[in-house]
């Protein structure tokens, strides 16, 4: 069994990268502040969190504040576990190719 | 797929995470001031307030609430540095200071906070003053614990040594004022001196 086989495809984007580290140290993000940290567009957010949901990853949780709908994600224990793998196999790697 | 690739996934997962979780960057000289506010509070206390040791100390002296009036000084002096430091410090990196972020934080660090500071004032008022110097460590690092859940972690770290110093402290009766200056001066002033160096490498 190669080192490669932990580095997850699913993580190998800048944008799922992305949503995946913020959710790491952060319970519960809204969708504009995703919007505002990765500066991306609505569509392409939205298809790159629908995604990682397919692949429970992240659970979405939606409510209303007032009369906006709002949406927030967090990890499931499953997302974190395959983070935490993929990003011990990235630094392996790094390790092994120096 | 190269190492380069890979190290830059690294360094991008860094970033986000501590973008999105910012306050790490309040720790390091911000830290070091509080501790040495404290001390100063506490040297003021030693050297004019603290009774001699066949004079007790009551609540309602005029040193009983000069006291409180350094502590109470002492915290917002510490809590407006910090903000001040991390403000600038955002302002620099062209990021939002107030956000879904900081205000969790917030209210994650003041509700054990504000818990313990009303139950050592009930205390007060019932003139158990023996644990007082403990349960403040105590109170103050589970607040840090339980905040640091919205910072990148190492203020966890400073939080579970106030726990510990807390606890040996409830142990000890009698030497509440050194543990205090041990846990509110020099832990600060060792964590923020850490934390300061570890900034600067990155």
């Amino acid at each position: 069994m190669g080192l490669i086989d932990n580095i997850n495809k699913l993580f190998d984007h800048r944008i799922r990268l992305g949503i995946m580290s913020i959710l790491m140290v952060n319970d519960g993000v809204d969708f504009n502040r995703l919007k505002e940290l990765l500066d991306v567009t609505d569509g392409n957010l939205a298809s790159h969190t629908k995604t990682l949901e397919k692949a429970e990853y992240i659970k979405i949780e939606k409510s209303f504040i007032g009369k906006k709908p709002n949406t927030k994600y967090s990890l499931t224990l499953l997302g974190k576990q395959a983070f935490k793998k993929h990003i011990a196999a990235l630094e392996q790697l790094i390790k092994n190719q120096n | 797929m190269d190492s380069k690739k890979y190290l830059n996934d690294i360094s991008q997962i860094k970033d986000m995470m501590s973008r999105s979780s910012r306050f790490i960057s309040l720790t390091g000289l911000s830290g070091i001031l509080a501790g040495i506010y404290a001390i100063t509070g506490a040297a003021i206390a030693y050297l004019f307030l603290l009774p001699s040791e066949n004079e007790q100390l009551t609540i309602h002296s005029l040193n009983f609430k000069l006291i409180l009036g350094i502590l109470i000084l002492v915290a917002v002096l510490s809590f407006v540095t910090g903000y001040s430091l991390t403000t600038r410090k955002a302002k620099r990196n062209n990021e939002k200071i107030w956000d879904e972020t900081t205000k969790r934080l917030l209210i994650n660090f003041f509700v054990p906070m504000i818990t313990g500071g009303i139950y050592i004032l009930i205390k007060l008022n019932s003139r158990h003053y023996g644990l007082t110097a403990s349960l403040m460590l105590i109170f103050y690092g589970l607040s840090l614990v339980n905040a640091s859940k919205y910072t990148i972690g190492t203020v966890k770290y400073l939080g579970y040594s106030q726990i510990v110093l807390g606890l040996i402290c409830a142990v000890f009766p009698g030497y509440g004022f050194l543990f205090w200056v041990l846990g509110f001066g020099i832990m600060h002033i060792v964590y923020g001196t850490i934390m300061h160096f570890k900034e600067d490498k990155q």
